[in-house]
């Protein structure tokens, strides 16, 4: 009896052996924030996102795929320590979505530094393929000069060449106010006044009442999450759309015009570079998704989707996963995926795709609970990101 | 047109009565917390998650009653100054005879839980609450657009609060109320229900945070982090008005509220940090608080 299962069991290790020695392990680490003010657009949401990406790939290929998570608190210093902790001694391959721009920037170079492969999507700042661009990372989703570019321009274009912004004190505030207002600037706008309040913040109304006497014809929200929402909601009570002045979402996810609720959210412009209801293809994943998690996806978790998607095809493309290879494989191969269609990923790691122009529909013109956006213009891929060249990244030659 | 260290002076004084109105929340929820203290010797850390379950409990009725705002603000107090109720006799009752920290990691325990389950049924983006028709809309000052949601803010908070001051100081039951802290033996043996009156005055507070609560959903986002995000600056509060006080509880919130709102026009950055930095120097000038009394 001990003899048989002696046996059996070293047939087992064998077999297990074996299974490993044909397979690539992966491990992708999902690290954004799973409880604070963006737990909604990335959080549990994104690791779903990222376990489709792993089960549509397929386990025929000989890729074993791990996920695993952690909630960095939208803290820097936290994300840093699980980064590390990751990479150093838990065989962590890949870190995915990471939303916050402060703490992105810093697993950026923790990343480069461990030569391993960074894939965001949930934070926003340019800087990660400008100025701190890195052969390691690729920016799936957006950024501030998409944004920008998009709801900016659009703003400027309809008459509002006068803005006054009210950005979220740190990295990625600073970022987006920065790009907007390079954007207003360049298309003839001008740049009454800034107002930088403390994040996250609960009580917008005496920045408002400065915005209100700027005079300002819009008022842009360099901020994201609850202080938008903020924002918004006492903006309405401020009597400040009714006077004439135009509020500016820079940064505004499906979920936030669901939580603000259409009466008070309605007739804004913001852009996005996903939204569920888009075509075909995109309303099939939206259902499974909604079916694992109960809520229609942020453009966040589906990038987190997509950028997976296209990280474990470049795997299979390169025969092992040494990031120097998988990376060059990643710029290399045209992306495709259901979501965001088809696309490319540019030497600075910037991930370029169309961006869209999105208003929020009337109460009377939606038909359901998440019908939310009409689609006012979609911006041609090679329109919707920063130029290769302007960036500053030391990568581009 | 005189300047005022370079802000016209209208905007200051649109920014005066914007500290006031935030100062109106400061002032109710650090009254609960000094009464609740003051009385139980509790440090409630359950606060912000009662508030927060005020403005919840709000939408739910709204959404799955129909009773709109108004019913609100009178049932939702009863039913979460109800649940304050279950918990003191429950949980915290067990912890009069120890340290004041049990009371405080208990209900920092519990204010966890409670966040943590409506975080898990209703996300944390938050919910849509409307304003009340009937307040819609504001008056224009001259010197600022006044909306009359804020405006009923501040009259209400006024009230509830120098009411329950007046409740509390000046009447026979919070007569009762101060010597059962003072000695409780005593004051059972004339024939008075202490373990109840101190039940009750723990609902009470905790109704004064669900009341806030329902006060702040049509303004503030309603979402599970709306009382973690208010609750460190209402503890400020109240350690610079003086524990326990209440009196120093209600000046303090709307004084607080004003200086606030100044350095929101002259240094917005420093706007999150300025009650702190005057914290320390309370603490560091008078311990016991301004209007606390040194034990």
């Amino acid at each position: 009896m001990r003899k048989t299962g002696f046996i059996l069991a070293s047939l087992a290790g064998l077999l297990m052996a074996g299974a490993a020695y044909a397979q690539t392990a992966i491990k992708i680490g999902v690290l954004n924030d799973r409880s604070g003010i963006y737990a909604d657009i990335s959080g549990e949401g994104s690791v779903v996102a990222a376990q489709m990406a792993a089960d549509d790939f397929g386990k025929d290929k000989g890729i074993a795929v791990e996920i695993v998570s952690a909630d960095h608190q939208n803290k820097p210093d936290v994300g840093s320590n699980i980064a590390r902790q990751w990479y150093d001694t838990e065989g962590v391959d890949v870190i995915a979505d990471v939303p916050t721009s402060s703490v992105a920037l810093a697993v950026n170079d923790i990343t480069k530094e461990k030569n391993k492969i960074f894939l965001v999507s949930g934070a926003a700042s340019s800087d990660l393929t400008g100025k701190a661009c890195s052969p390691n990372t690729v920016h799936w989703t957006y950024d501030t000069w998409a944004l920008a570019n998009g709801t900016g321009s659009a703003m400027v274009a309809a008459g509002g060449d006068t803005w006054f912004f009210l950005t979220a004190d740190y990295a990625f505030g600073h970022a987006l106010e920065r790009d907007t207002a390079a954007v207003v600037e360049a298309a003839g706008g001008k740049v009454l006044d800034t107002v930088r309040h403390p994040f996250p913040g609960q009580d917008f109304s005496s920045f408002l009442l400065q915005a209100q006497g700027s005079g300002a014809k819009v008022i842009g929200l360099a901020n994201a999450g609850g202080d938008t929402i903020n924002a918004i909601k006492q903006a309405s009570e401020f009597g400040i759309t009714q006077g004439g002045q135009s509020l500016a979402g820079l940064l505004m996810f499906v979920n936030d015009v669901h939580a603000l609720g259409l009466d008070v959210a309605q007739g804004l412009v913001l852009t996005e570079s996903f939204y569920w209801d888009l075509n075909d293809q995109t309303r099939a994943w939206s259902a499974k998704f909604e079916d694992k998690t109960g809520k229609k996806p942020s453009m966040i978790q589906a990038g987190v989707y997509a950028a997976v998607l296209h990280y474990l095809k470049a795997v299979e493309a390169a025969g092992g996963k040494d990031p120097a290879a998988v990376m060059a494989k990643m710029k290399e191969m045209p992306t495709d995926d259901p979501l965001f269609g088809k696309g490319v990923v540019r030497a600075d790691g910037r991930k370029v795709h169309e961006m869209y122009l999105f208003r929020v529909k009337k109460p009377d013109q939606s038909k359901g609970e998440w019908d939310l956006y009409e689609t006012v213009a979609t911006i041609p891929a090679d329109k919707a990101f920063r130029p290769l060249t302007d960036g500053g990244c030391p990568l581009v030659k | 047109m005189f300047d005022l260290l370079g802000i016209p002076p209208q905007a200051l004084f649109g920014q005066l009565l914007l500290g006031l109105i935030n100062g109106s929340f400061y002032a109710m929820l650090s009254l609960g917390l000094a009464i609740i203290f003051g009385l139980l010797n509790i440090i409630n850390f359950t606060h912000g998650a009662q508030y927060m379950m005020g403005a919840f409990v709000a939408w739910m009725l709204l959404n799955y009653l129909g009773i709109p705002y108004w019913g609100a603000l009178i049932l939702v107090p009863v039913i979460v100054g109800a649940t304050g109720v279950v918990i003191e006799r429950l949980l915290i009752s067990r912890l009069y005879h120890l340290d004041h920290l049990y009371g405080l990691l208990l209900t920092f325990g519990l204010a966890l839980i409670i966040t943590g389950l409506f975080r898990n049924q209703y996300g944390i983006s938050g919910l849509p609450y409307g304003m009340p028709s009937q307040l819609a809309g504001g008056q224009n000052l001259g010197f600022m657009f006044l909306p009359n949601y804020r405006g009923w803010v501040v009259l209400v908070s006024l009230v509830v609060c120098l009411g329950t001051w007046f409740v509390i100081e000046k009447t026979r039951l919070g007569a009762y109320l101060r010597a059962a802290t003072e000695n409780p033996t005593m004051v059972g043996a004339f024939g008075i229900n202490v373990p109840r009156l101190i039940t009750l005055t723990y609902g009470f507070g905790v109704a004064l945070a669900a009341f806030a609560g329902v006060l702040a959903a049509p303004i503030y986002a309603v979402n599970p982090n709306m009382g973690a995000d208010l609750i460190i600056v209402v503890f400020a509060v109240v350690v610079i008005g003086g524990m326990g006080s209440i009196l120093g509880s209600i000046v303090t919130g709307f004084g607080l509220g004003l200086i606030e709102g100044l350095t929101r026009v002259f240094y917005p950055e420093g706007s999150a940090v300025v009650i702190f930095v005057i914290m320390a120097i309370v603490l560091l000038v008078k311990p016991a608080g301004l209007f606390g009394r040194a034990a």
